[in-house]
């Protein structure tokens, strides 16, 4: 049976960064990092522009050959876990063979949740997750005019924004009443929106999708929405969100909630299993609860720790909590967001919409949230400013005049 | 060895927020600065946000596409162009605005050190941007033989023990070395029990007399006709400014060929911190003890450096620990020079025992003396005269400096006062003579027969024929 100090279950940003953290930490105690996929690491966040053609898939690839032999840590693709035995400590394929470990890490990310929508089994649709996926919507955009994409999130957005420029007739249905919810207000979402109808997307917000059913003997299809619209698609791409892939870990023992639960140090409830990453439920930095936040920032910082933890590393930090950060383009415009930047109630909102808009959130004087659109900012320097809960009382004019160089000024003096 | 990495160096003190540097940035990257100067807390007070070329970046962490990595020869974060897909998710990892939007064109842009050859410094004015170079030090000489034996019995946090390794690496093994009394003998790199503690030939000559022994051992290597071995000293302060003063005067009066470093601790510290002729006005020592009447050394040092110059050395030069680029490109100058003729570097060197420094400040100490003036770094050739190596401009008040240093623990306003006016008349003096006026015309070249300073010398191929001669 094949064996491995450190059996990294998953192959992106949190599996690679745990790779690197017990590397630091351990040179030498035997690795192995599998994964379903057929390729070496890539970011989901790089799909669209592989769909776009902006990136080559040949070209996606986070790390080539000679990082995992540098790093002495056997890459094993195409193994798609199949369960947990915590117990005896071995993980069992897909293909029938078991990986022995003494150190887990369950990285195994998200996949598309497909919504429940009366005939999605009897149609042809897309989803945006593999680079199989992206390939594959690449080539499908080439011979179709009319797609429907159910979902106005980052992946939804994206890929409507790609075709639209390939020169097909896209609609998105969202169910809420705004475009990349919770991430943007209202006014911001509007610039958005606009930018989508000006490039001929039609956008169905507060829509929902009650069935499809396939035409032209399944080349195409039909999308009911509850107000008795039709939509016809030659290409239906769901983009409703992801949820963590948990499915293999049933009767583990593994506590697992939405996604994986994990404490501020990325264990969970068994002994010598971490989780991190997309699959991971930990702490919320807002509402210190647990909840998925699914972003590269969160997926590094969680992979880290978890490697830390897994090489029994000392400088092990405790995770302060998941800021969900957004940073997204569109038709080459810049819209940022970090933290609880929609928020609005028993929080200090401070707009300014001249030219670009921005909406600074404060709370106690104390930044919590901040987005923009077509004025960028650094996103970073207001993450750590919201994370150390720095105090702006001094500063509150300035910064509400001038964010990004008070933000600066600030970073500086905190960094000497 | 591991690599160490160059970088750009940011000291706010100094920054009076012209915007120079982002200006050079901008027209040498032909696009938006990649550092942002803003104000600070107060007026006249400024901040800088610049790429850290971080050890762990945050920024190539949450990279998707893998356009940002760090280079391990250089050190720097690069960016490559056609993998990034312009998510700006790097924006998000950097928590110290190094990496940002250029509005121009809309895509990132970030610090790249300019190979090596950053623009922004070069046109900083004051001297708040520097480019450090101490990486590349490190890289060169790290790996190489340290030619003193690892448990000599320095102080906790020795700075001369730093010299001494850092200089004999330097050097190498084609060296005679004079050690005379001292600190530097005396922690043991002269050796116990017929052992040395030194990997070249050293000798142990006595306070007065190193500056001759080393001219008749330099006559000796001229005559067998190795030209190729550094005739050296690392002595103290007291070896060299008092009791050897007139061996030292003298070889450099006849322009013997030889390297003398003094490593200046400011007083006798070996044998329990005596006063010395270098050390400075209101000084603590077990001499110039401090009560209810004395309060600590009633004279100024004396600056020999300066009086070294007068003697028109070949070379001349100060230096200091707390700036090792500059220490290396001298101790390289220095060594040259010493074939031809007199070379003299003078180390200010900080005594965490002598002067109540807590070892892990002494580098700190090291440049506040410098940042401060107390001390200042040049150099002179009798070719060029005296030239700054580091701008006395734009200097911290002498307070910041003794406020550090334990020995200065018990000043008054008015020895402050006086500390703060020496300093003063002493940099001023020192721009008068490295004035931007030309040098003084070097002597020409006197009848045959004659005997001058080989520093006097204008031509260095007749003076390469005298060493010949030699």
């Amino acid at each position: 049976m094949p064996e491995a100090k450190y059996l990294l279950v998953g192959s992106s940003h949190a599996a690679l960064e745990a790779l690197r953290s017990i590397r630091h930490f351990d040179p030498d105690g035997s690795m192995a990092m599998l994964t379903r996929d057929v390729y070496r690491p890539y970011s989901p966040t790089i799909l669209p522009y592989v769909v776009s053609g902006r990136s080559k898939p040949a070209a996606v690839m986070l790390r080539d050959e000679a990082f995992f032999e540098a790093n002495n840590c056997a890459f094993v693709p195409e193994a798609v876990a199949q369960s947990l035995d915590a117990k005896a400590r071995t993980v069992r394929l897909e293909n029938g063979e078991s990986w022995r470990y003494e150190r887990l890490l369950i990285a195994t990310g998200a996949a598309p949740a497909i919504p429940p929508v009366k005939g999605i089994d009897d149609v042809r649709f897309h989803v945006l997750r593999s680079l199989e996926d992206a390939t594959g919507l690449r080539s499908a955009m080439g011979s179709s005019r009319h797609a429907v994409v159910l979902g106005a999130g980052l992946v939804g957005l994206h890929a409507a924004e790609n075709m639209a420029e390939a020169g097909l007739k896209v609609s998105v249905v969202e169910m809420q009443g705004h475009v990349l919810p919770g991430y943007f207000d209202a006014k911001a979402s509007e610039r958005i929106e606009a930018a989508f109808t000006g490039h001929g997307v039609k956008l169905y917000l507060n829509h929902k999708v009650v069935a499809v059913e396939p035409r032209d003997g399944g080349h195409s299809c039909a999308v009911h929405l509850e107000d008795g619209k039709v939509l016809q698609a030659d290409l239906l791409l769901v983009a409703t969100g992801v949820r963590p892939v948990t499915d293999w870990l049933n009767g583990s023992g593994i506590a697992v909630d939405k996604g994986v639960l994990v404490d501020e140090a990325m264990r969970t409830n068994v002994e010598g299993v971490w989780a991190a990453g997309d699959v991971a439920q930990a702490v919320d930095f807002h509402t210190g609860q647990p909840a998925l936040i699914g972003i590269i920032p969160t997926a590094v910082e969680q992979g880290r720790i978890a490697g830390q933890g897994m090489a029994d590393d000392p400088y092990v930090k405790a995770y302060p909590g998941g800021i969900p950060v957004n940073t997204y383009r569109f038709f080459g415009r810049v819209a940022l967001s970090i933290g609880q930047a929609a928020a609005s109630g028993d929080v200090e909102v401070s707009e300014h919409d001249d030219g670009g808009y921005r909406r600074v959130v404060l709370s106690d004087n104390r930044l919590v949230g901040y987005a923009s659109v077509d004025e960028p900012f650094d996103v970073g320097i207001m993450g750590e400013l919201i994370r150390r809960k720095v105090d702006l009382t001094a500063v509150k004019d300035a910064f509400i005049a001038r964010p990004v160089e008070t933000g600066r000024r600030l970073m500086s003096e905190q960094w000497r | 060895m591991g690599a160490a990495f160059d970088t750009i160096a940011f000291k706010g003190s100094l920054c009076d927020g012209c915007g120079d540097c982002m200006t050079a940035c901008s027209s040498a990257k032909k696009g938006a600065s990649r550092l942002s100067i803003v104000p600070g807390a107060s007026e006249k007070v400024f901040e800088l946000a610049i790429c850290r070329q971080c050890g762990d970046p945050k920024c190539a962490m949450v990279c998707p596409s893998g356009a940002l990595a760090k280079d391990g020869g250089s050190g720097v974060i690069g960016w490559d162009a056609d993998k990034c897909i312009d998510c700006l998710l790097c924006t998000a990892g950097c928590a110290y605005g190094g990496i940002a939007v250029d509005p121009g064109i809309s895509r990132v842009a970030k610090c790249d050190m300019c190979d090596g050859d950053p623009a922004c410094v070069k046109s900083c004015p004051t001297g708040a941007l520097e480019y450090r170079k101490a990486g590349s030090i490190y890289n060169e000489y790290g790996g190489k033989e340290d030619l003193f034996v690892p448990g000599l019995s320095g102080c906790l946090g020795c700075n001369s023990e730093l010299i001494m390794r850092h200089t004999m690496r330097k050097i190498g093994r084609n060296s005679v070395l004079a050690t005379p009394p001292g600190c530097i003998p005396g922690m043991g790199s002269v050796g116990y029990n017929g052992k040395t503690g030194t990997k070249v030939p050293v000798f142990h000559p006595l306070l007065t007399n190193t500056a001759s022994m080393l001219a008749g051992i330099r006559r000796h290597y001229d005559r067998i006709g190795r030209k190729d071995i550094v005739v050296m000293a690392l002595a103290g302060d007291g070896g060299t400014a008092d009791c050897g003063f007139h061996a030292v005067s003298g070889a450099a009066e006849r322009g013997d060929k030889i390297l003398y470093i003094c490593v200046d601790n400011e007083g006798y510290m070996n044998t329990g911190m005596q006063r010395s002729g270098t050390t400075p006005y209101g000084s603590w020592t077990s001499t110039t003890p401090v009560g209810e009447h004395m309060k600590g050394k009633t004279q100024d040092a004396k600056n020999l450096p300066m009086i070294m110059a007068a003697h028109k050395c070949r070379y001349v030069a100060t230096a200091s620990t707390g700036y090792m680029e500059d220490l290396y490109e001298k101790l390289d100058r220095a060594v040259e020079a010493s074939f031809e003729g007199f070379a003299y570097l003078h180390i200010y060197s900080p005594c965490p025992t002598g002067w109540r420094v807590p070892s892990s400040k002494v580098i700190e100490a090291c440049r506040m003396s410098v940042e401060s003036n107390f001390v200042t770094l040049w150099e002179y050739t009798p070719k060029t005269g005296i030239r700054f190596t580091r701008s006395p401009d734009n200097a911290l008040p002498v307070s910041a400096y003794v406020k550090m240093i334990g020995k200065y623990r018990h000043l008054s306003q008015d020895q402050l006062d006086h500390i703060q006016a020496k300093v003063d008349e002493q940099v001023a003096l020192l721009k008068v003579m490295a004035a931007d006026s030309p040098p003084p015309p070097a002597a020409h070249r006197p009848p045959a027969g004659s005997s001058t300073p080989a520093g006097g010398e204008t031509s260095q191929t007749s003076l390469r024929r005298e060493i010949s001669r030699n």
